[in-house]
C-alpha cells in the first residue's frame, strides 16, 4: 500500500528532476498526483514508479479514478498538485513540454476514436507525417508494417465506419505505434467490444507486451492481467489501494477492498 | 442429435413492379385514398390548365415588341426586348464582352463542380474559384487597369449585380464565419468576447436595417470628402450579415464532433491548428453542408434588399422596367421571369449541396 509520506523525499524542482530521473530505469514517475473535478477530489497523493518495459494493468471499480489517472499522463486531463515525469519531460503547463510527451506516448481509448473521415491508412498516416515529419513513402511503409501486426493490412483503404468493433480497435492500436512511441496507455480498450471481438484486440496486445513496450493498461480483463502484466495495482476511491505482481494480487491479495472487489469479479 | 446445417440463404420474393403497383400503393389504396387523390388531380388541373395555357399556349415569346402579344397570353416579348438591361443593367453597351468574360470564368468554375471529375480538378477549379476568379472579375467589372475603360459600379445591374453581390457575400462570409465559430469555442476570454459580441450583434439586426445603416448613415460619420462606393458598401454589411450566421451553423457542426475525436488527435500530439484542420473541420464542415447551403440560398435571395439603397439588381432591374406606359401590365411576366432565374440558381446550389454530402459520405456516424 502506497501512501504519500512513503515518497518522504522533498519536492524537487523541475530541473533537478529531469537530472535526477536521467539515467534511472523509470519511464514514468508520478509524484503525489491530486487532481479535482470542482468539489470531488477524484485523485488523491498518487505516486507511481514504471520502469522501462514494464507492463502494469490497473483495475478497479467503477469511479475509482483509473481512466483520469492514465488520462493525466498524457495530459488529457491536467492534474492540479504533484509532478508528474513522463521519460524525464516534466508535464505541466508548457505546450512543449505536453507536445514532447505526446509524441511519446501512444493511446488507445475506450470507444477507439478513429477518424471517420480518413480511410484506415490515412489515419495511420497523419500523425507521422504532420508530428513527427517522416516522409510519406516512409510513413505508408512503417503503417502497412504495424497494420500487418495487427493483423489487418487488407483493410488499409477502408473507412472506419466499414469495420467491426475488434478491427477498429486493432487499427487505433496501430494508429498508436507507428509514431513509434516509448510508452502505450490503454483506456478500457475492450470494454466496447462484443465478446466475440475481445479476443483478438488482446491477442494483439500480448503480442506488443512480449515486443518490450512499457504498457500501462486499464481493463476489466484479469486473464490479461494474469499473462502479461508484471504489476497490478488496483485503485478504489481516487487511491492506489494495492499493488502487487499478479500472482500475489490474484492468490493472496492483502487488502479487505481488494478482496471484495476480486470475490465479485471473478465469481461469474 | 443431428448436427445443425446452416440454412441455404433464398433469393428475396419477386416484388410486384411497375407503373400500375406504385399507384395502387400509393395513390388509391383504400376508397378515402382514392376519393382524396381524384379531388387534388381534379384541383391540380382547375389551376395549372389556365396557367399553362396562358403562360405556353397563347403566350408570345418573340416579337417586335408590345403589338406582337395576345391580350389573353403571356407577353415574354417584354423579357426578350429588355433582357439586356436585366442582365447587365446600364452597363455601357459597347463594353459588355467584360461581363461577358466574367459570366464565362464563372461558369468554368460552378458548372463543372456538378459533373463527377476527379478531386484534384475539383480542388484546382475552387482555388480557381475564390482567388482568381474574383480579383479578375473585379478588374474587368471595374476597369480602370491594364487600359481598361472605368465603369462605375452605379452603372452595375441586373443579374450582373445579384451574382456579384451573392458571389462575393458567399465566398468571404464562409472564411469569417468560420473564424468566428472557432473564436466563439475558444478557450481564450477576450476572443471568445470579441466573436460572442459580434455574432450577437449582426445576428440581431435585420439585413434591411443593415444596408439603410451603411448608406445613409456611414456617411454621416465620415470626414466629408471621404465616400466609399455604395456597392462596397452593400457588400460589407451583407458579408458581416452573413458571417455571423454562417458562424452559428458552423458552431452546431463543432459541437456536434464527440469529444474522443478531439482527445484522439490530442493525443497523437497534433497542435490546435492541426487537430482544427485536419480532423475536427473536415468533419464539422460536412455534418453542416444543409446548414451552409441554407444561409447561402437565404443570402442568394437577400441580395434583392439591396434595392432600398438605390442599387439595382435583377428584381430591381425588371421592376423599374414594369412603368414603362409602352408596355400594359407585364407585371406578371416579369417577376415570373425573376423567380425562374433565382430559382434556377437556388435550386442549382441545392443540388451541389445535396451532391457534396453524397460525395463526403465515409459510412461513418460517430
Amino acid at each position: 500500500m502506497s501512501t504519500p509520506q512513503d515518497n518522504a523525499s522533498p519536492a524537487p524542482t523541475q530541473d533537478a528532476a529531469v537530472e535526477s530521473t536521467a539515467g534511472s530505469d523509470d519511464v514514468i514517475i508520478v509524484r503525489d498526483m491530486n487532481k479535482w473535478f470542482g468539489d470531488f477530489h477524484v485523485l488523491k497523493s498518487l505516486n507511481l514508479n514504471v520502469k522501462r518495459g514494464e507492463r502494469i494493468v490497473i483495475c478497479g471499480p467503477s469511479g475509482s479514478g483509473k481512466s483520469t489517472f492514465i488520462r493525466c499522463l498524457n495530459r488529457l486531463e491536467v492534474h492540479q498538485r504533484g509532478e508528474v515525469y513522463i521519460d524525464g519531460v516534466a508535464l505541466n503547463d508548457d505546450v512543449k513540454n505536453i507536445e514532447a510527451v505526446r509524441r511519446e506516448v501512444g493511446m488507445v481509448f475506450q470507444h477507439f476514436n478513429l477518424f471517420p473521415h480518413l480511410s484506415v491508412l490515412e489515419n495511420c498516416l497523419l500523425a507521422p507525417i504532420w508530428v513527427r515529419k517522416t516522409p510519406r513513402q516512409e510513413a505508408i511503409e512503417t503503417a502497412m508494417q504495424y497494420l500487418e501486426r495487427v493483423r489487418i493490412p487488407e483493410q488499409a483503404d477502408k473507412y472506419p465506419g466499414q469495420l467491426s468493433g475488434g478491427q477498429q480497435q486493432r487499427v487505433a492500436i496501430a494508429r498508436a505505434l507507428c509514431m513509434q512511441p516509448k510508452i502505450m496507455l490503454f483506456d478500457e480498450p475492450t470494454s466496447a467490444l462484443d465478446p466475440e471481438m475481445i479476443k483478438e484486440v488482446l491477442d494483439v496486445m500480448v503480442g506488443l507486451a512480449g515486443s518490450g513496450m512499457t504498457m500501462l493498461c486499464v481493463t476489466h480483463e484479469m486473464g490479461f492481467a494474469k499473462t502479461v502484466a508484471d504489476r497490478v495495482i488496483f485503485m478504489d476511491g481516487g487511491e492506489i489501494v494495492e499493488e502487487a505482481p499478479p500472482q500475489d494480487f490474484f492468490n493472496n491479495p492483502q487488502q479487505p477492498r481488494t478482496q471484495e472487489f476480486l470475490q465479485q469479479i471473478l465469481q461469474h | 442429435m443431428a448436427v445443425h446445417q446452416p440454412s441455404p440463404d433464398l433469393p428475396p420474393p419477386v416484388a410486384e413492379r411497375g407503373a400500375i403497383r406504385w399507384l395502387r400503393d400509393n395513390l388509391f389504396s383504400s376508397w378515402l385514398n382514392s376519393i382524396v387523390t381524384v379531388i387534388t388531380a381534379y384541383l391540380l388541373a382547375i389551376f395549372l390548365i389556365p396557367i399553362f395555357d396562358w403562360a405556353f399556349v397563347k403566350g408570345v415569346f418573340l416579337g417586335e415588341g408590345p403589338e406582337s402579344c395576345r391580350p389573353d397570353g403571356a407577353c415574354w416579348v417584354f423579357v426578350q426586348q429588355r433582357i439586356t438591361f436585366f442582365i447587365y443593367g446600364n452597363y455601357p453597351r459597347e463594353l459588355l464582352w467584360r461581363p461577358d468574360l466574367v459570366f464565362l470564368m464563372f461558369a468554368i468554375a460552378v458548372v463543372p463542380q456538378f459533373f463527377p471529375l476527379p478531386a484534384r480538378w475539383r480542388k484546382w477549379l475552387a482555388i480557381y474559384g475564390i482567388t482568381v476568379l474574383p480579383v479578375a472579375a473585379y478588374f474587368l467589372l471595374a476597369g480602370g487597369h491594364f487600359g481598361l475603360e472605368p465603369v462605375r459600379t452605379t452603372r452595375w445591374g441586373g443579374l450582373l449585380l445579384t451574382l456579384v453581390l451573392a458571389y462575393v457575400g458567399i465566398i468571404a462570409a464562409l472564411p469569417i464565419g468560420l473564424a468566428l465559430a472557432l473564436g466563439r469555442r475558444s478557450h481564450m476570454p477576450v476572443i471568445r468576447g470579441i466573436c460572442v459580441t459580434f455574432i450577437e450583434f449582426w445576428r440581431a439586426v435585420p439585413l434591411i436595417t443593415i444596408l439603410f445603416m451603411a448608406s445613409v448613415m456611414l456617411p454621416l460619420f465620415l470626414p466629408s470628402g471621404v465616400t466609399f462606393d455604395r456597392l462596397m458598401r452593400a457588400l460589407v454589411g451583407i458579408t458581416l450579415f452573413q458571417a455571423a450566421y454562417m458562424a452559428e451553423v458552423v458552431r452546431g457542426g463543432l459541437q456536434a464532433i464527440p469529444k474522443g475525436q478531439y482527445e484522439a488527435a490530442e493525443a497523437l500530439g497534433l497542435g490546435y491548428w492541426r487537430r482544427m484542420r485536419l480532423i475536427i473541420l473536415p468533419q464539422a464542415l460536412k455534418i453542416v453542408i444543409p446548414g451552409i447551403a441554407n444561409t447561402v440560398i437565404s443570402l442568394f435571395k437577400d441580395t434583392t434588399l439591396v434595392l432600398i439603397i438605390g442599387l439595382f439588381d435583377l428584381l430591381g432591374a425588371v421592376k423599374s422596367t414594369l412603368s414603362d406606359p409602352a408596355w400594359d401590365n407585364v407585371m406578371a411576366e416579369g417577376y415570373l421571369f425573376v423567380a425562374f432565374c433565382f430559382w434556377v440558381f437556388c435550386f442549382g446550389m441545392s443540388r451541389y449541396s445535396h451532391r457534396l454530402e453524397k460525395q463526403l459520405d465515409t459510412g461513418h456516424r460517430n
